[in-house]
């Protein structure tokens, strides 16, 4: 089975430092405009939330690529780029519902996230886990799990609601 | 390259800005950071200079490791001549600044003259502009950096500003970035608001190429694991700073009603738990943030349950507002406390100062040195919760009498207040205490007493010394990287040993501030936390630096020897209530009334304290007046200055 990222926002500290582990591993130069995944902040409510690549099943950045230099890899579970056919249209960029695909200046290159051949920095080094790399199917679980919590615990509200005013 | 982060130098007066190389020389002698704003002070600004005229020189800085593989290396300096203090103005802040300086090219801003009209400066990848910031002028510390945004049209923009406050040239005005982190303590946000510099903007997208990633990567997680293993750290991460409210507050080390009881009592609305709680409730459970890179996220996040400003949205409180406006005022209710933390945020004003001269103020009026008529009718008793948030208020916009002797400063305002006022102020070097009171820990004591910057837990605190460690322990930490063999006692009543502790203490802080990495990285609350040969080694692997733990310290001590220089040269003398390295009289003459049994009763012995002092001088190389001696200042290279090498 393969993983994915993922990502609960609701955890995030916004402390970035997802960002920087990712320059410095991929680049080994600090820089958040090379990271592949970023945390996008809205300070005066104290949310943020980072945003990486999905790795689309049906990819739009794979779709669009006119000289099909995007693929996907099943096996492990990500999306990615054959620099010898890109010819730097930034077609993907636009295409991207998520923002994941990113254009490096320097070097005149689209990237994006490679979970990092399988042991993605940006998780080894969150504490809080607000990013995780787990079994694409634990995810519906996990998310299973929480909508039942809350659900259970609304009910129980409910009934004590009604228990009360028909006291 | 994090050495390739070049210095500016900007004169707002004719406008002229020049940039320059950073020489590796100055690099290996003063790092970066704090160390060497305070070179830059030293050398920039001319003895006696007006704190609030165009000569004062603002300097706003990272660390060498600022934005590098390094854990936490969020921390923003600022220094220049205080306007509260006459002497060394200096102040850290957290937050997301300074990386986002150093990725536009720059560790150094050197800002000196006085702009015509409100301006704010945009650091744009190598590039430096003066803006217009007239229509920013007086907005608050969060909205101003939100109207930067959009007037450069740029969300990721990362500005530190000052505040109405430093508007209102308040003595004891913050710098401040994002929601709550604050360059506070000295008022270098006063003289911001001096050179009518409402902000400085910085956004960069600039690579620092990392000397050697792999291991910078490997070590930083090495770093990591240490730092949230260790329970301090795990604490605060939950509760934040607030976590150490429980234990000194019921153990007898917290200053109530200014400096008449050592513990507040009926403070359950203000134990960490119970702010837990409404952060809880009003953030849910995830309302932990952290500064750029740190895995502690001791901010906590929470909105105003009630009162006047329900519904707002702030972080904190840290521990200080616990102290400045439960504590210290004998109002220990909650929205009290997350009131005031939210307004001096926003006005931009220093939580402690503040807290700590309405506290003083409060006394005042209770012994009847001040009356109604000063305080325009207000009912100004320790406990009055709505006296608390409105002196806040008026000090920050300078509203009547009292309030406007207050914004100059604890000793301008006892000058104006007269009779014995200036007896019942509880400050050194012209800054307010914290809320702590330090009586039952003469460690303590002499830390605050010889601080840099005033009375200040930041500088040289060895606030590992309430732990009882155990002397082999102690001696473990207080003999690297120089040998010690001098006394080490565990316990924090004691007079012995404390004078090598401060100096440590003093050395290890001016070596994170020079790399611009947070204490809470390194021994300050945690005792197995990293220092001086774990900074040897992230310097190399980062910048390629090969700088032993033996340099650092050395480094650590010429950085501090130079504040020492800047505060003698602008009159501070030994002895001087108002300049030196005294404590008030109350710390000898009163003592505790409350807390626990090796608490009660104590006080500072003055002749211990003043030997002390002495031994203390005698680390650090002064002779017994506190000047440094001629062959301290050539072991340090220090001989020639100012020596205008940058």
């Amino acid at each position: 089975m393969s993983k994915a990222l993922y990502i609960d926002y609701q955890k995030c500290t916004g402390c970035r430092l997802c960002e920087l582990v990712c320059s410095v591993s991929h680049d080994g130069i600090s820089n958040p405009a090379r990271s592949r995944i970023r945390v996008m902040k809205w300070e005066a409510e104290g949310l943020y939330v980072p945003m990486s690549c999905q790795q689309c099943q049906d990819a739009p950045c794979k779709l669009v690529c006119p000289v099909k230099a995007i693929s996907r890899d099943e096996e492990k579970g990500h999306v990615f780029v054959d620099y010898d056919v890109c010819i730097g249209c930034r077609s993907c960029i636009a295409a991207c519902p998520f923002g994941a695909m990113s254009f490096n200046l320097k070097e005149k290159k689209v990237f994006k996230c490679d979970l990092c051949d399988g042991t993605p920095q940006c998780v080894r080094f969150c504490e809080v886990k607000a990013v995780d790399f787990i079994d694409v199917d634990e995810v519906s679980v996990i998310k299973k799990r929480s909508a039942a919590k809350r659900l259970s615990v609304a009910g129980k509200e409910a009934s004590g609601l009604e228990a009360r005013l028909h006291r | 390259m994090p050495l390739n982060r070049k210095i500016a130098y900007i004169d707002l007066t004719t406008g002229d800005i020049q940039t320059k190389p950073i020489p590796l020389e100055a690099r290996k002698k003063f790092l970066g950071g704090r160390g060497l704003d305070a070179y830059l002070l030293y050398n920039h600004t001319k003895k006696g200079c007006d704190p609030l005229g165009p000569d004062n020189t603002l300097i706003i800085s990272g660390g060498i490791l600022t934005a590098t593989c390094a854990s936490a290396t969020a921390r923003t300096h600022v220094m220049a001549k205080s306007p509260l203090t006459g002497l060394l103005g200096s102040a850290n802040m957290g937050g997301f600044f300074a990386p986002e300086l150093a990725w536009a090219g720059f560790h150094h801003l050197v800002i000196k003259g006085k702009a015509k009209h409100p301006v704010y400066l945009y650091v744009h990848n190598g590039k430096i502009e003066i803006r217009d910031a007239r229509g920013i002028w007086s907005q608050s510390a969060t909205d101003s950096q939100w109207a930067i945004r959009e007037d450069l049209g740029d969300q990721e923009v990362k500005s530190c500003v000052c505040g109405p406050a430093g508007e209102n040239l308040v003595r004891f005005a913050n710098v401040m970035t994002g929601i709550k982190n604050s360059g506070g303590r000295t008022g270098m946000g006063c003289v911001m608001g001096s050179k009518n510099l409402k902000a400085v903007a910085a956004r960069g997208t600039m690579d620092i190429k990392i000397a050697r990633p792999a291991e910078a990567l490997e070590y930083n997680k090495r770093f990591i694991d240490q730092i949230v293993s260790a329970k301090v750290n795990q604490t605060q991460g939950v509760l934040g700073t607030p976590f150490i409210w429980g234990a000194t507050n019921s153990w007898g080390g917290v200053r109530s009603r200014n400096f008449q009881y050592n513990q507040c009592e009926y403070a359950d609305d203000i134990e960490p738990e119970r702010i837990d709680e409404i952060c809880e409730e009003t953030m849910g459970p995830y309302h932990m943030t952290g500064c750029f890179g740190c895995q502690v996220h001791c901010r906590a996040q929470y909105k105003i349950t009630d009162g006047p400003y329900a519904g707002r949205y702030d972080e904190g409180p840290e521990y200080t507002s616990q102290g400045a406006f439960g504590g210290e005022t004998d109002t220990p209710r909650a929205t009290t406390v997350l009131t005031g933390n939210h307004l001096v945020n926003q006005f931009g004003m220093d939580n402690l100062e503040t807290g700590s001269l309405i506290s003083w103020a409060m006394e005042l009026y209770e012994l009847g040195i001040i009356t109604a008529k000063e305080t325009d009718g207000l009912d100004l008793r320790f406990g009055n919760d709505e006296a608390v948030i409105e002196m806040i208020e008026r000090i920050c916009y300078r509203k009547g009498w009292l309030a406007d002797a207050l914004a100059d400063g604890g000793i301008a305002a006892s000058k104006k207040i007269g009779k014995n006022s200036f007896d019942y102020l509880i400050q050194v070097k012209g800054m307010s205490n914290l809320h702590s009171d330090e009586r039952a820990t003469p460690g303590l004591a002499l830390n605050i007493a010889t601080a840099s910057r005033g009375s200040d837990h930041l500088r040289s605190r060895p606030a590992i010394d309430l732990y009882h460690l155990p002397e082999t322990v102690l001696r473990k930490i207080y003999s690297n990287p120089v040998p010690y063999d001098g006394p080490l006692s565990s316990e924090h009543t004691e007079y012995v040993g404390k004078p090598w502790q401060v100096f440590w203490q003093e050395n290890c802080y001016m070596g994170v501030d020079c790399l611009g990495i947070c204490k809470y990285h390194t021994t300050f609350l945690g005792a197995t936390l990293p220092n001086f040969e774990d900074w040897s080694k992230v310097l190399y692997y980062n910048t390629g630096l090969q700088i032993t733990p033996e340099e650092i310290w050395k480094v650590a001590r010429r950085c501090n020897m130079l504040e020492r220089l800047f505060n003698l040269r602008e009159g501070l003398t030994r002895d001087d209530l108002e300049k030196g390295d005294m404590l008030n009289h109350r710390y000898f003459d009163e003592p505790c009334r409350r807390g626990a049994i090796d608490v009660v009763g104590r006080k500072i012995d003055k002749e211990k304290f003043i030997r002390m002092v002495d031994e203390l001088y005698e680390h650090k190389g002064l002779d017994k007046d506190g000047v440094p001696k001629p062959e301290t200042l050539k072991e340090l290279g220090l001989e020639n200055e100012p020596s205008h090498l940058i």
